[in-house]
């Protein structure tokens, strides 16, 4: 499980967190003991109980894939998968997540070099202008079709709707969604 | 935010003890809150509404029956720390009773739905924009400061169960099906656990907004508890919104019909978006009681819902919007085969 930190990596703002070893608090006053693992990978954090787990991702893991859009669980670009279900890491407390297993969009392709099927697709079908709602929408988009929910374009319309995207590629997202749902149903 | 202490309860005891050393203080600026899926709780701690200073997180509680989802007949128990994902995706709950399953799936967003447990989405807060901003006059928030909404932009407020000291929205959808089941709500404290209907849970504003329940200080709820009859199958919760998906109800319904023929039996009515708290329509319920089922009655049954409502100057279209989105319902659930 331990290994080296992968080269998509950003260097981390906050102390460093390589696997296993203790981060350097920069914040004073008590900081809570928080273990999980991310992406494959162990973490140990002490971090004051107001870091949200998305800031954790960002600023103590090094992780910056996943985006601050509005951080009030109203956009969808901080999602996460949790324990395998999508999440808005920005209203959980770093804390909460104690133990648990955080996938990124860093931790999404299979490592072989190959992006893995909704990655390509969103290339494909031309599903990102700006991009910044891109890495929530993935990785919703992932545990969409794992859930069961991308039967038809309303269906994905609808269990996609924790998404938000202000260029509007909705309809190349939608069809991004089913060209990666084919592919990993294949598999 | 400001700063606070965080801890884990990894038993219902821990929780109960830990809240039991919290000085009383109204609960809506409680300097003790307990935490769960946070899906509420984080976003009124970031705004500034909600400043506790200690946290209790109760997921890692080890009692099986808070995780559980308990099928009997007629009985359904489901554990306050399920989430509503897990009950919206239950098959037997959909087949038994749709109107629970949908107020699940139209409410929020999937990954709000997979953070947010069923305890704490009964007790969630109004939305009302002035309640979430601290610098307005707010009497929930800072008791005697005044109303905003009165007299501000009111669209999204009540017209049910106000006072004159607020208007605020209650806007969960989960509850307004449970309530028109009559569900009940099983609650643990340190002079033991205690079970009371959802319909008590709730208070309406009257002249203290900022007490919202009618929990004590410290008690944690356990479970929900409801009798589903057989003919629930034939139940619907509509919402009717600004968007499709993904926001709150300007109104919305959940019905059940017991219909023998064309006489109805039975038939169970909450209403959301429009009341203060959850909100059974007994008087529509009374309306429709064995009567023959017609649009006329319906209609009928939808004014006397409405009969009592207060609107404000931008609220009042929910009013007529309310007493629609209810025949439409009724319509509808008639359609459905039992």
């Amino acid at each position: 499980m331990t290994g080296t930190i992968s080269v998509a990596t950003a260097i981390p703002i906050v102390g460093a967190s390589a696997p296993n070893n203790q981060p350097t608090p920069l914040t004073r006053g008590g900081g809570v003991p928080v273990s999980m693992h991310i992406n494959d990978h162990s973490y140990q954090f002490n971090v004051d109980p107001r870091t949200s787990l998305l800031d954790l991702l960002r600023d103590h893991a090094g992780l910056t894939g996943t985006k601050k859009g509005c951080d009030h669980g109203q956009c969808g670009a901080c999602t996460v998968l949790t324990n395998g279900k999508r999440t808005l890491s920005c209203m959980s407390f770093a804390a909460m997540n104690d133990g648990r297993e955080i996938t990124t969009i860093e931790g999404l392709a299979s490592g072989d070099g190959n992006l893995h099927p909704m990655q390509q697709a969103f290339i494909d079908q031309d599903a990102f202008q700006c991009g910044y709602c891109t890495p929530g929408q993935i990785m919703s988009g992932v545990a969409c079709v794992r859930e069961g929910h991308a039967q038809n374009d309303a269906e994905i319309r609808d269990y996609m709707s924790g998404n938000i995207c202000r260029c509007a590629a909705y309809p190349n997202i939608v069809a991004a969604v089913k060209q990666a749902r084919d592919e990993m149903e294949k598999a | 935010m400001l700063p606070f202490t965080f801890e884990r309860a990894h038993t219902v005891s821990e929780a109960l003890a830990a809240s039991a050393a919290a000085a009383p203080t109204p609960p809506t600026s409680a300097a003790f809150q307990f935490i769960a899926g946070g899906t509420n709780m984080v976003d009124y701690m970031r705004l500034g509404v909600a400043r506790p200073s200690r946290i209790v997180d109760i997921n890692q509680i080890d009692e099986r029956s808070l995780h559980l989802i308990e099928l009997g007949e007629p009985q359904i128990r489901l554990g306050a720390l399920v989430s509503m994902s897990e009950v919206e995706d239950n098959a037997e709950i959909g087949r038994r009773c749709p109107m629970l399953t949908e107020s699940l799936r139209l409410a929020a967003s999937r990954q709000i739905r997979n953070m947010a447990t069923l305890g704490g989405n009964i007790l969630q807060r109004t939305r009302c924009e002035y309640f979430r901003e601290i610098s307005w006059p707010c009497n929930k928030r800072n008791p005697g400061s005044g109303c905003s909404a009165m007299e501000g932009a009111n669209r999204q407020h009540a017209i049910l169960g106000v006072s004159d000291a607020c208007i605020a929205t209650y806007h969960g959808d989960f509850a307004q099906a449970l309530i028109a089941l009559d569900a009940s709500v099983e609650i643990a404290g340190k002079a033991g656990t205690r079970s009371i209907r959802l319909a008590e849970l709730h208070r309406q504003p009257g002249n203290s907004p900022d007490v919202e329940t009618n929990l004590h200080q410290g008690e944690l709820i356990t479970a929900i508890i409801l009798d589903v009859p057989e003919w629930a199958t034939r139940s619907k919760y509509l919402k009717v919104r600004d968007r499709e998906s993904y926001a709150f109800a300007l109104a919305s319904t959940a019905v059940a019909l017991d219909l023998a023929g064309d006489r109805v039996r039975d038939v169970r009515i909450g209403l959301g978006g429009v009341a203060t708290v959850p909100w059974r329509a007994l008087a529509a319920e009374d309306t429709l009681k064995d009567q023959v089922f017609s649009e006329a009655l319906a209609y009928k049954a939808a004014d006397a819902a409405f009969s009592d409502a207060k609107p404000r100057q931008h609220n009042a279209f929910k009013v007529e919007l309310g007493k629609r989105t209810l025949v439409r319902a009724l319509m509808e659930v008639r359609e459905m085969k039992a």
